[in-house]
């Protein structure tokens, strides 16, 4: 019997363990996608939530079967349209992508012709607003019950296979003619036009980008939990992926990447601190949000103490890594 | 038919009139000097003219064509390129990718064929990189190419913002106060280096520019604004021995 005990914990443990793996996967495909548009071409978006909210809906719905949908829908039934409607995961995800994109093109319209402050608000705003539609279109969504027993499809592999899918596609876009435009629209909006480059069209352009990726994110989410409702698209999520970027280095794709893990292994490392904590001496009772008071404390002190995040915008490179180590071993010599 | 025409343009700024009823022409491979103190009107000009401000009232036409209202990365697109008076470069990034991003409004691949480098993006990109360097070379800068943007000294950021205007394909080149910022040999230079860009590259330049020896050095004709009005234009010996402009300088400064 207590074999058997440990055995059940052995196996729970792992596959926590690569649940934590999996979420880091998800996080670099989020980071690298509000980078785009927040890093790399200096818009600042508060809207991610929104968009992964649209993409975990869509594919949720387009995975679940019939069946499913009808024992979770008992509220209200579902609309028979979306009930009969059914798709393999993979498709699934990309036109949750595709749905998200389509969402930022029609905002981006009114939105992006804003100011920097403005963007910020009526994206946040926006982000807001899917929340109430998806919350209040019962017969589509299940409105604030949420959807459940969406198949967990999502693993390792198809976290980690779409995330190095995004890090490759975005290199090839930053170092494209296109990824130079947008880095030029961040560096001088003035001078980025002076020289042709329309700036509605290539804001659009990566926001609209970056939201397929977040649609993408927000799927893998679903189902990877197996259960979404609005309330997990709230602000702090779209704050959660504003940390990594900012965290890693604004316009970075190597910093994103590894303060993405870091940030995901953090989270849930410091899950302790949530719980009473027993010192002996002192009875410290279980205080929920205690994380996000760290996560906020250490965004501070990266703001204040490395305002350009980890990386700044550069990248990592073994080049500069080694010749930063030869010069320190040639200057202890001398 | 001439390359540049002003028809009677103005601007008000809320009750201010920084430029009123000014005319302007320009033919092709001329170099035309816009001269006034400042305050004269003359950078708000040029922002009507590339389409950064709507005139108030009044037309521009480039090629006979009605560009007036036309939005700045169109008017480019038209073969109008500039130059700013407090530099605008990409601060933080390299000589060489100012230059290459003015390429960018002639890429003919688009976004997708760029993330996939097909053949025919890596063809143009190869073009783009090569006519870059050329570019750098002209100005002098191709030794400078992967040092970031914003360490130039000042006169070397004046040169790549002229090489990037130059990268857009212009056929009229703007450039307000290019010799700004410069010594007394830089700007010397200056002078033999806007006439070479023009024979280089057969294109007309409007220049505003403060330094007197430059503008008579190297300008066929020249305007003179003060406080938004045309107070003359002419040739530069006209210019310089005009009363009224003799005036408007003395009672500036
Ligand atoms: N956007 C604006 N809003 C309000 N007033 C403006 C604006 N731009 C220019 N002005 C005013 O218009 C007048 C002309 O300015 P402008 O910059 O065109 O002068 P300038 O001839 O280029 O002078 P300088 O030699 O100092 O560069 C000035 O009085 C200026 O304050
Ligand atoms: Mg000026």
């Amino acid at each position: 019997m207590k074999n058997r005990n440990i055995a059940v914990l052995n196996i729970t443990l792992d596959s926590y363990k690569i649940k934590i793996f999996t979420l880091c996967g998800i996080y670099i495909i989020l980071g690298l996608s509000m980078n785009l548009i927040n890093g790399f071409t200096g818009l600042f978006s508060l809207g991610h939530a929104g968009f992964m909210a649209v993409g975990a809906y869509v594919s949720a719905l387009l995975t679940m079967s019939p069946e499913l949908k009808d024992s979770v829908f008992y509220v209200a039934p579902i609309n028979p349209f979306i009930k009969m409607i059914q798709l393999p995961f993979p498709l699934a995800l990309i036109v949750g992508g595709l749905a998200a994109a389509g969402i930022a093109f029609l905002i981006g319209a009114p939105v992006l012709r804003l100011n920097d402050d403005y963007l910020a608000i009526a994206t946040l705003g926006f982000s807001e607003i899917i929340r109430v539609v998806i919350t209040n279109t019962q017969t589509l969504t299940n409105g604030s019950l949420g959807l459940k027993g969406i198949t967990r499809y999502t693993n390792a592999w198809w976290a980690w296979g779409i995330a190095i899918l995004t890090i490759f596609f975005m290199i090839w876009l930053i170092h494209g003619m296109y990824g130079k435009a947008f880095k030029a629209i961040r560096e001088d909006e003035i001078a980025a036009e002076a020289m042709g480059i329309s700036l509605f069209k290539h804001k659009m352009m990566s926001f609209v980008i970056g939201a397929f990726f977040a649609g993408v994110g927000g799927g893998l989410l679903g189902h990877l939990i197996g259960a979404i409702d609005p309330n997990m698209f709230r602000f702090i999520l779209t704050f959660n992926i504003l940390l990594i970027v900012v965290l890693g280095g604004i316009g970075s794709i190597t910093g994103t990447i590894i303060s993405a893990t870091a940030v995901t292994i953090l989270m849930e490392a410091l899950r302790f601190i949530e719980n009473p904590i027993n010192l002996g001496f002192i009875n410290i009772p279980g205080i929920p949000g205690m994380r996000m008071v760290v996560f906020s404390l250490m965004l501070m002190g990266v703001i204040l103490f490395y305002p350009k995040g980890l990386m700044g915008r550069a990248e990592f490179n073994w080049d500069y890594f080694l010749k930063k180590k030869f010069l320190r071993n040639r200057k202890k010599s001398a | 038919m001439a390359l540049l025409r002003t028809d009677k343009i103005t601007m008000q700024f809320s009750g201010l009139t920084a430029v009123l009823d000014l005319n302007i022409e320009i033919n092709d491979r001329e170099i035309i000097g816009l001269i006034g103190p400042n305050g004269a009107g003359k950078t708000t000009a040029f922002n009507m003219i590339t389409g950064v401000y709507k005139p108030t009232k009044g037309q521009v036409y480039y090629n006979d064509k009605d560009v007036t209202g036309l939005k700045p990365h169109e008017i480019t697109k038209f073969g109008i390129a500039r130059t700013f008076q407090n530099i605008r470069l990409f601060k933080e990034l390299t000589v060489l990718d100012n230059v290459i991003i003015a390429n960018h409004l002639r890429l003919k691949s688009n976004l997708f064929g760029s993330v996939v480098r097909t053949p025919g993006y890596r063809r143009e990109e190869q073009h783009i990189y090569e006519k870059s360097m050329a570019l750098l070379k002209d100005v002098g800068l191709e030794d400078l190419k992967d040092e970031k943007s914003s360490n130039l000294p000042y006169g070397k950021q004046r040169r790549l913002e002229i090489a990037r205007a130059l990268a857009t394909d212009p056929k009229l080149l703007l450039l307000d106060e290019p010799a700004a910022g410069m010594n007394p040999q830089e700007s010397h230079e200056l002078m033999g280096f806007i006439r070479e860009i023009r024979d280089k590259f057969d294109i007309a330049i409007l220049m505003i520019e403060h330094h007197m020896q430059v503008v008579m050095g190297v300008c066929e004709r020249i305007y003179v604004l003060d406080y938004g009005v045309t107070i003359a234009e002419g040739l530069p010996d006209a210019i310089q021995n005009d009363p009224k402009v003799i005036e408007a300088y003395l009672g500036v400064d």
